[in-house]
């Protein structure tokens, strides 16, 4: 049976980065860009995906894509004869982003591929593809955890997902706040979760003497948290897959980006408001003590202070550092190569009070020792 | 070489590994073919059918479905297999870093074969086994001389089974104090071998692992947000996987003790350090070695391996029963241990590689030790040399610092710049005739490589192996397709492992494979 | 020319002193010293070790081994009976062949592609157990029989979420000392006394010992008595009647005549390799072996290594993985997860080119074998004045149980064997031993054994 695979190009992606701007969106940045003579890379970048995919998946594909810089030109050079599904001005933008992904989803693709950085996976997530996502990394900003490791890499991975079906597990798409960081500072948000399809790490590599890592870990740290919360306690639980899975595990079914509050009933755990304010959060814990747990941001380590500004100083105070749970996989803890945990919480005073070590719960009897700053 | 009728040989080997493209053994299969035969019962035992008591269940109604084949064609069939390997023996084994593969001495596998050895059932009474029980015995004062610790037991199997052992007796030490309850914690290190979080939280501990620093160990201040009334122990391994020696770890083992709990040395990386320093000048309560690693025993395609635990006085209570003591006479099992933690294994240790370790000390002595440790430790500090030139190669952590016996690389930087990654590369280290292993995950060094060249190989050996890295970092840059589809030149092709995670797929046997993909049935 | 100094030694090429000069020189040190600055004076030892001096020689290296081991008397020299868990059996040639060249006995972790072999080796072991035991699924060998069924029962609590453990048969009691400190942190081990009159399991005491927190009932087939418990198959609908797991441990050589414990109803099988084609090596040379169904949430629990068959890139060829590496679960895990490191690997390749030279006549003929000479031995040394086989009503294999009823009790029996050159069995107690015999046993020695016993045994 004939595949259809679809293919989004943000032809402007990474446009930025190579003349040190901090990224790309924006049109007053990509006309700086331009003048400070960068050359997009992002359909070059495709076409190498997409020359892998064609390597390693010799049945029939029939690749649907938009017209021009947004797709044809890289499968025109990939060998691809493209089926094309929207047709773009002379000067893209994110609409054309949108408008290719819902055209494709209509089409019917097993599986998009869209060449861009953290604003494309955003403007992809927010025309909801309905197919699992692979990102093929062309970006300045590439935090989110929908990229391929480099281009040849997505088409592996594509290839793989089309002749066997891999894995296909949400991941998150998560976006720096540009201007912010142009000024000086970091700032992110999780905005949501794409399905990617991931090609587990088969390359062997396992010598005998090895011990794994867990793969059961989210359980473990779930059966962990169980431990702190004798029935009827309560827990504010942050945002995040990490958190969300952790919950599930537990019977509960919570939000992904949004602060919710749970009791511990039986084994698990029973949600009693979801997606809470701060001014809520703070109104439902008056006098009642409460324990929170909180997953950092993959990649970037933030704990608090992005994505979770619910959890605002007068939270956390009443919950307190003793009662401040954090809950991160051992992977994504390596993830971090050695960075510190980041606090941010808008108050100098809580931040200090909140540095130093602490204990990780990235298993079940498995605590990681960690800094936070 | 250089004039005459054979022209000089090219830099790098051009490796061809044997490729027999063997057939899986039940393909073999003639029917009716005897590959050994068995003596049959003597008729004049006259005993009739001996199974007739039995209920119908529980004898073989249908015989296995094991092949048949005549005894040339087992013999070749493995043969070819065996041929389809790369080992200690045959290649320059300086990439399996952690695992100390050092050449193991050939004569010490002709002590193992012989009867004396492989013909003693371990239930004979001791004065037939006084030989071998000598033997284990010196052997057990030679690792408490070689640690510095009082008392010895050569019962685990490997490793993480003395990891677990010391675990075990850890857990009995407090048990016996009474503070078995309170003491529910154990505290390593990311760099330490991952089968100590791994058997201590099997054992019931929960398990505190601490991150390095920038010197590439963690700071006594992380240890000491650790360290509380809960605190069992800590286990640690010094030089960590990383190759560097952490010169505050008396200061770790100072740290837990006054907290109460023991400290446990992971030896696995002693091999740089024999007669240097020990875990006795380090503070340390219990400590284990490898055999198989640093004291020479094969690595056996994954074990059979040894190891061994090593304790102070106030630990040896709870070694696992029994012991060999000598009372100045003769060698006895000293199985009379009640607060022993018991049997971790049946009998005594792998006594076939207790024999072998034995036979490498007693061959190079105190001051050959100190020569392989030496040796193994310049070994290393030159293959850093030559590889950190290579491009796209770092070494993380305490820049500029020697390493002991081995270096944790990262090919970060190469990586980056082609979109090879660290797994490529030991593929295509395979068509070089060489075996290549990054580290254990996750991987917090990023597209990591270890390195561990112990005392057994030339430097011509290390020179070569660097040569096929600087070769493969070339090709990475220049012709990334001829490393991304690597290996050409191994005994078999890609493999497509799409199914091994698949439960309809999977196929762990022959029978499996008949049912679930050839849908036959079995 | 420059002579060969002390410190040169064949295991290390680089202790030639103008190598390690130059090889010095070029990473611009000075001195060894140089690379050891990070270990502190204080935790130096100063001294070289305390170690008996060496044997410079490799000549008379074996002349010290030699005349170190020889003050063994091995099971070659002598008429041995012992067995109780570690039997003597021939190993064919071709199994000593193969596991003792280079190429397997050096290899190590290496890839699928340079080390196809080993895969490939380890693969058809897994496959050729798979059929002696009926099991769709069979691990990489752990380290012995002990952990095999440490690990099977801890398999069992982790698939069923329960912390409870019954032994039914007579367990050796190092096993059981094994099972009580793997199994201590997280289960609770009941082990129920047999039936003294039969030696076999107490089916009332099994039925009142399971609850709804049994996680697995625990068989051995035979038991460590020997005995081939007729109730072995009512003890799986025992324990499947309250949603436990039935284990059983079974010696592998038996089963080309007794029907592999999956067929009447174990989950889990496991045991030792070491009659598989394993020389005794005073208890050195076990392997443990578990097999099951082909279950995806059974298959989670395993925490050895499976091997699994899968395509190359080129038709027809066989290439190897890891089967399941990520064991994915998302459910709760309060167990704390088991290790996988270095354990027996090479042995399991040892019963695998053992199975394949015994091919499916050959086992039967061994089992047939073994039985036949256990009935008669049983049989015979019976006979024996002042001699019991007491459980001699029940088919036995390999082991089973003498009681010396005269004055002399089962140790002074021993001796007194000893003493005419045979190896009596293993004491249980005052008045029992446990005795063994196998295919490698003839009428004639059994008959020498009941002889010299009519003499002793007063």
């Amino acid at each position: 049976m004939t595949a259809l695979v679809g293919l989004v190009v943000n032809p402007v992606a990474g446009v930025g980065g190579a003349v040190g701007l901090k990224g790309s969106d924006g049109e007053t940045t990509q006309r700086r860009a331009h003048r400070l003579g960068a050359v997009p890379r992002a359909g070059e970048r495709a076409a190498l995906a997409l020359a892998e995919l064609a390597a390693r998946h010799p049945e029939e594909l029939r690749l649907l894509t938009a017209d021009g810089p947004m797709g044809a030109e890289a499968a025109l050079v990939a060998g691809f004869r493209p089926q094309l599904v929207h047709r773009p001005g002379r000067r893209t933008s994110a609409w054309d982003t949108t408008a290719t992904v819902r055209a494709l989803r209509r089409a019917g693709v097993r599986l998009l591929l869209f060449a861009g950085g953290d604003g494309t996976a955003r403007d992809v997530l927010a025309a909801e593809p309905g197919c699992p996502v692979i990102g093929v990394p062309t970006g300045v900003k590439m935090h989110s955890a929908v990229f391929a490791v480099h281009p040849r890499a997505a088409g592996e991975t594509a290839a793989a997902h089309l002749s066997s079906g891999l894995p296909v597990h949400p991941r998150e798409v998560v976006d720096l706040d540009e201007e912010a960081l142009r000024r000086g500072r970091l700032g992110a948000r999780l905005h949501g979760h794409l399905p990617v399809p991931e090609l587990p790490l088969r390359i062997q590599q396992r010598k005998t003497g090895a011990t794994t890592p867990d793969p059961a870990a989210l359980g473990g740290i779930a059966a962990e948290l169980r431990t702190f919360l004798p029935p009827g306690e309560l827990l504010v639980l942050g945002p995040g897959s990490t958190t969300h899975q952790v919950a599930a595990a537990l019977g509960a079914e919570t939000t992904l980006l949004g602060v919710d509050l749970l009791r511990r009933e039986g084994a698990g755990l029973q949600p009693l408001a979801t997606d809470l304010g701060e001014r809520e959060l703070l109104d439902r814990l008056a006098g009642r003590s409460a324990w929170l747990a909180l997953s950092p941001t993959g990649g970037q380590g933030f704990l608090l202070g992005r994505g979770n500004q619910q959890l605002s100083p007068a939270v956390l105070r009443s919950a307190g550092r003793s009662r401040l749970l954090v809950l991160a996989t051992e992977a994504k803890l390596a993830a971090l190569r050695g960075r510190p945990l980041h606090l941010d919480t808008g108050d100098p005073a809580l931040d200090a009070e909140l540095s130093g070590h602490h204990q990780v719960i990235t298993g079940f009897r498995r605590r990681a020792l960690y800094p936070a700053y | 070489m250089t004039e005459g009728l054979i022209a000089p040989k090219p830099a790098l080997r051009r490796f061809q590994q044997a490729r027999w493209d063997e057939p899986a053994i039940f393909d073999l299969h003639t029917p009716g073919s005897r590959g050994v035969l068995v003596p049959l019962p003597d008729p004049e035992m006259s005993v009739g059918d001996p199974l007739a008591a039995l209920p119908a269940a529980l004898r073989r109604a249908e015989p296995p479905g094991l092949p048949e084949l005549s005894q040339l064609h087992v013999l070749r069939h493995y043969l070819r297999l065996s041929q389809e390997n790369l080992g200690v023996d045959l290649n320059i084994d300086v990439g399996q870093g952690t695992c100390t593969m050092k050449y193991s001495p050939k004569v010490n596998d002709t002590f193992v074969r012989d009867p004396a050895v492989a013909a003693l059932h371990p239930l004979q009474d001791e004065s037939t086994v006084q030989g071998v029980l000598e033997l284990i015995h010196r052997l057990q004062r030679m690792i408490a001389e070689i640690s510095g610790m009082d008392q010895v037991s050569l019962q685990p199997g490997a490793g993480s089974a003395a990891i677990w052992t010391n675990v075990a007796m850890i857990r009995a030490y407090f048990a016996a104090r009474g503070e078995a309850a309170q003491r529910d914690e154990i505290i390593t290190t990311v760099f330490s071998h991952p089968s100590n979080a791994a058997c201590a939280a099997t054992a019931g501990f929960r398990v505190i692992t601490l991150h390095p620093d920038a010197d590439g160990y963690p700071s006594l201040a992380a240890l000491r947000a650790a360290v509380g009334p809960r605190t069992a122990a800590l286990l640690i391994t010094n030089p960590e996987d990383t190759g560097i020696y952490n010169p505050r770890i008396a200061e770790f083992v100072a740290l837990v003790h006054e907290a109460g709990g023991l400290a446990a040395y992971d030896q696995a990386n002693a091999n740089g350090i024999l007669g240097i320093t020990r875990a006795r000048e380090a503070g340390f309560d219990l400590c284990h070695f490898n055999l198989h690693k640093t004291f020479s025993t094969p690595h056996a395609c994954g074990g059979p391996a040894a190891g061994a635990c090593a304790v102070t006085e106030a630990l040896a209570p709870y070694l696992p029963r029994p012991v060999v003591g000598f009372d100045g006479e003769r060698y006895f099992l000293d199985d009379d241990r009640p607060e022993s933690i018991g049997k971790i294994r049946p009998f005594y240790g792998v006594v076939p590689n207790l024999v072998r370790a034995y036979a490498w000390i007693m061959s190079l002595g105190a001051e050959g030790l100190r020569t392989a440790a030496e040796t193994a430790v310049l070994n290393n500090n030159y293959l850093m040399h030559q590889v950190s030139r290579i491009r796209g190669v770092s070494v993380p952590y305490a820049a500029g610092r020697p390493r002991l016996e081995q270096v944790r690389y990262s090919w970060e930087q190469l990586a980056a710049d082609t979109g090879v990654h660290s797994e490529e590369i030991g593929y295509r280290a395979a068509d070089f005739g060489t075996h290549y292993w990054t580290s254990h995950h996750p991987y917090v060094v990023p597209e990591p490589m270890t390195l561990e060249p112990t005392e057994s190989y030339s430097r011509a050996d290390l020179d070569e192996y660097a040569a096929v890295l600087a070769e493969i970092s070339r090709e990475a840059y220049e012709e990334p397709e001829t490393v991304r589809t690597a290996p050409h030149r191994a005994a078999v092709h890609r493999v497509r492992h799409e199914t091994l995670d698949d439960p309809d797929r999977w196929a762990v046997t022959w029978r499996a494979y008949r049912r679930k993909i050839l849908g036959e049935q079995v | 020319m420059t002579s060969t100094g002390p410190s040169v030694h064949p295991y290390v090429p680089n202790s030639v002193p103008a190598v390690r000069a130059a090889m010095l020189a070029a990473v611009g040190a000075e001195s060894v010293e140089d690379f050891y600055a990070d270990i502190p004076a204080a935790l130096r030892l100063g001294r070289p070790l305390d170690l008996p001096a060496p044997l410079r020689s490799e000549a008379e290296l074996v002349r010290h081994m030699r005349e170190l081991l020889g003050r063994n008397t091995s099971t070659r020299q002598a008429l041995s009976f012992l067995g109780a868990g570690c039997y003597p059996h021939h190993v064919p040639a071709v199994v000593d062949e193969i596991v003792n060249r280079s190429e397997f006995l050096t290899a190590y972790a290496g890839e699928p592609y340079e080390d196809h072999g080993r895969f490939q080796a380890l693969w058809e072991y897994q496959s050729l157990m798979a059929e002696l035991l009926a099991a769709d699924i069979v691990n990489v060998p752990t380290y012995d029989g002990f952990q095999a069924a440490a690990t099977a029962l801890r398999m069992a609590a982790r698939y069923t979420g329960r912390r409870h453990v019954v032994v039914a048969t007579a367990t050796d009691p190092d096993k059981l000392a094994k099972l009580a400190d793997y199994l201590r942190p997280d289960h609770r081990l009941t082990v129920l006394p047999v039936d003294p009159a039969t030696g076999r399991a107490d089916l009332g005491a099994v039925r009142a010992a399971l609850t709804t927190d049994t996680a697995a009932l625990y068989a051995d087939a035979p038991s460590y008595l020997g005995i081939v418990d007729p109730a072995l198959p009512e003890l799986a609908e025992l324990a499947h009647a309250v949603g436990a797991l039935y284990v059983v441990g079974c010696n592998p050589a038996s089963l080309g005549v007794l029907s592999p414990p999956s067929t009447y109803g174990a989950d889990l099988t496991c045991g030792d390799l070491q009659p598989l084609g394993l020389p005794m090596s005073f208890g050195g040379s076990h392997a443990g072996f578990i097999g099951s169904r082909d279950e995806e949430r059974l298959v989670a629990e395993y925490p050895s290594r499976l091997f699994g068959l899968v395509p190359t890139e080129v038709p027809g060829e066989l290439g190897f993985g890891d089967v399941a590496y990520g064991r994915t679960s998302f459910a709760v895990r309060e167990e704390g997860k088991e290790w996988v490191g270095t354990a027996a690997a090479l042995h399991g390749i040892a019963a695998g080119v053992h199975l394949a030279l015994m091919g499916p006549a050959g086992m039967r003929e061994l089992g047939e074998n073994v039985a036949a000479t256990t009935a008669y031995a049983v049989r015979r040394l019976g006979e024996v004045a002042n001699v019991e086989a007491p459980y001699a009503g029940s088919v036995h294999f390999a082991d089973f149980c003498l009681r010396f009823t005269g004055s002399l009790g089962a140790a002074e029996v021993g001796r007194e064997l000893l003493a005419r050159g045979i190896f009596g069995g293993r004491p249980l107690n005052a008045t029992d031993a446990l005795y063994c015999v196998t295919e490698t046993h003839t009428k004639a020695d059994i008959d020498h054994l009941a002889e010299t016993l009519q003499e002793i045994a007063k």
